[in-house]
């Protein structure tokens, strides 16, 4: 028996991606809590493992060693599935995304249209959770993370699309390759509106603060996700720091030159730090804002960036046509 | 049209079920705490929500009810003191002083000047800390985790410089009937003054980051009005009032202590809304520093010992009568109001908490906002759960 070599590839890139997430979440989650305590003026975790390296690994364990609880009243299977339906779709966004110049799970031409199909599949995840889980609080919070992410989704293609339209693919290694190694060779100097945009909608994406209204701790106490105990929470968890992650890789491909680097250096050295200085920013501004309120997230939306979005795009096919 | 869940099926306690019977049927009812993070503490509301638009809410409270008015008719009048530092957490002085001066006022005891001028540092220093913790809760209510780290931190030195006098740090019990229970020391003294010098240049740095933010400002102006109507109407004192155009300060209008020697404003603001109140709040703690100054300056001179000589014991007997006695606390007007049938315990005890009425506006103030806005209009109010339940 003989497997064949692509589907072999494939099989060896799932399982790297998988273990890549998970890593992935345990560094994040040490980066906010120390990034959190040095704005906060406090040392953050330093108790478990030197400088507390060990707290989110240790985080996680407990999280698995807690009971699974579901309430009374709520749909076992919708339930059950919508913690899974969160972490899945993250994997397959993990598959296309170029790490480096021969570090790309699966190179598809059509590479951004599958990162926001699959990414919109998350939409669908949070609001069964919420709608499942027979709580107010949960059915206001999946509310609220459907027409969040039903409106941001739509500025965010918009920004995507006038780098598509410079680049004419996409393909995410043929865009990161269009781009030049150095600063001024970015797409994010041809398209600043766009980058913009996409940094603002992104964060609104991944409801993280100031945008985090699916899960307002003051006012939904966790939104969505109340209800959930152990890794029924902890997908969840894991789901939105993965998402952090693939729209942070997103902005660096798409924006920022990729895996691109000066003198021929190409490589995930230089694509890594690119992905982090975003989720960096990220955090930063988490923890530095408070909260919007909806009617403001929706008027941010509907109001500023979706008409800056489509001024933006139809400038950029004018020019495209012009030169 | 049947409302879903049907509330006589649904269950639920007296106050859910008589909420539920005016409910429009079409709308949702939300019974926002006693355990939710906004409600600081155990108070409940409910809500019937529109969407997430609230068409009527419904303060519910006596969750922390400890009968502390019951609790004064069974102790000797000194051993009742230690429960005015429990009444309110956030400024336990000002029920310090409160029930320290009714009795003074019943038994006709004169408190040492020194003594008077420690009240107004020690009962300051307390407003600050009150303010700094509904600062820090207030913004984290909003969303912003970052700012109430640097308020415990300012809060943190206030805490250290109290427990010299006072030997605790949140629920003190340091008022004595004819002065306080220990005098300043030096260490005290360059310590607060060392503070203030630090807390000063702190507040232009909280008005530049916090207080000037964009989204702070869009979430918090032309929230939850309440006008100088509704402060009558409901019997709101404090920053409620002040942030309403209503410059209603004890300190100012029913001088008690030595209050009148000191120089300082009343803050007022007149747009009624959370932002009125918030910085009313945040200039009371300016003023509050300028009065500290003052009164530090004011201490060597001070006559007098720290208690007074023959000072009443905590079993003694006091003389049959009554008397009522207001301070300004952090939240509002602290009044209490003692009989007695000349024995040795008093045969009434009221205590007259501002949280109460601040939050009584609370149920009108929010009709028809959004729930985020009633999470920013229930924090603006500043309330402290075991003070209005008692």
């Amino acid at each position: 028996m003989s497997i064949h070599p692509q589907l072999l590839h494939l099989i060896i890139a799932l399982i790297a991606v998988m273990a890549w997430v998970g890593l992935n979440a345990l560094v994040l989650v040490y980066f906010e809590r120390k990034g959190a305590g040095f704005i906060q003026r406090r040392p953050g975790p330093f108790e478990v493992g030197p400088q507390g390296i060990i707290q989110p690994l240790v985080d996680g364990i407990k999280l698995m060693c807690k009971q699974l609880v579901m309430p009374t009243g709520a749909d076992p299977v919708l339930f059950w599935t919508a913690p899974l339906l969160s972490m899945t779709p993250v994997l397959l966004l993990f598959l296309v995304l170029p790490y480096g110049p021969w570090l790309t799970g699966m190179q598809i031409d059509l590479g951004i249209l599958l990162i926001l199909a699959f990414a919109g599949i998350n939409v669908l995840a949070l609001l069964i959770a919420g709608w499942s889980s027979n709580n107010k609080y949960g059915l206001l919070g999946a509310a609220r993370a459907v027409a969040q992410s039903v409106a941001y989704e739509i500025p965010l293609l918009l920004a995507v699309l006038a780098v598509a339209f410079t680049t004419g693919t996409l393909d995410f290694v043929k865009i990161t390759e269009g781009q030049g190694p150095w600063p001024w060779q970015w797409n994010m100097v041809y398209q600043p509106l766009a980058f913009i945009i996409f940094i603002i909608s992104a964060v609104g994406e991944c409801n993280r603060a100031p945008f985090d209204l699916p899960e307002a701790e003051s006012e939904l106490t966790a939104g969505f996700h109340t209800e959930f105990s152990s890794m029924g929470f902890g997908l969840f968890f894991m789901a939105e720091y993965s998402y952090m992650v693939v729209v942070a890789s997103v902005a660096s491909t798409l924006f920022l030159g990729g895996y691109q680097g000066p003198f021929g250096s190409d490589g995930w050295w230089w694509y890594l730090p690119k992905v982090y200085a975003i989720l960096m920013f990220m955090i930063w501004i988490r923890w530095t804002y408070p909260r919007v309120t909806f009617v403001q997230l929706l008027n941010i939306n509907w109001k500023w960036l979706l008409p800056l979005g489509t001024v933006n795009l139809l400038a950029t096919a004018f020019f495209m046509k012009l030169f | 049209m049947t409302r879903y869940p049907d509330p006589k099926q649904v269950g639920g306690d007296f106050y859910s079920r008589n909420f539920a019977k005016n409910a429009r049927p079409d709308t949702l009812i939300l019974n926002l705490g006693p355990q939710h993070p906004s409600t600081h503490g155990v108070l409940r509301v409910l809500l019937e929500l529109d969407g997430e638009y609230i068409l009527r809410a419904e303060p519910v409270f006596g969750y922390l009810h400890r009968m502390h008015e019951k609790m004064g008719e069974t102790k000797a009048w000194g051993q009742f003191m230690p429960n005015m530092g429990r009444v309110d957490y956030g400024h336990p002085l000002s029920w310090n002083w409160a029930y320290c001066g009714a009795v003074e006022k019943l038994a006709g005891i004169e408190v040492p000047e020194r003594a008077e001028v420690i009240r107004v540092i020690t009962h300051e220093m307390n407003r600050l800390t009150s303010h700094l913790l509904w600062w820090g809760a207030y913004i984290l209510d909003l969303g912003a985790f970052t700012p109430i780290m640097y308020a415990f931190d300012d809060r943190e030195h206030l805490l250290d410089l109290l427990q010299r006098p006072t030997a605790s740090r949140l629920t003190y019990s340091y008022f004595r009937f004819g002065g306080v229970s220990k005098d300043l020391d030096e260490k005290f003294v360059e310590g607060t003054k060392a503070f203030i010098a630090r807390f000063r240049q702190r507040l232009p740095m909280y008005k530049d980051l916090v207080t000037d933010n964009i989204i702070l400002r869009k979430r918090v102006e032309d929230i939850g009005i309440i006008d100088q109507d509704m402060v009558t109407r409901y019997g709101a004192t404090g920053p409620v009032a002040r942030g309403a155009g209503l410059a209603y300060d004890l300190r100012v209008s029913e001088p008690f202590g030595v209050y009148d020697r000191f120089d300082f404003k009343v803050p007022t603001q007149t747009t009624c809304c959370s932002m009125g109140r918030y910085l009313v709040r945040m200039e009371e703690m300016e003023q509050s520093c300028r009065i500290i100054e003052q009164a530090l300056e004011q201490l060597p001179g001070a006559e007098g010992p720290h208690l007074v000589k023959g000072a009443p014991k905590p079993q003694a007997k006091m003389p049959a009568g009554e008397a009522y006695f207001a301070v300004e606390g952090g939240r509002g007007k602290v009044g209490v109001y003692v009989v007695s049938d000349g024995s040795k315990i008093p045969y009434r005890v009221k205590l007259r908490a501002p949280g109460f009425s601040n939050l009584s506006c609370f149920a009108e103030a929010c009709q028809g906002m959004l729930l985020a806005d009633a999470v920013a209009v229930l924090g603006s109010l500043d309330l402290i759960i075991p003070e209005i339940d008692r």
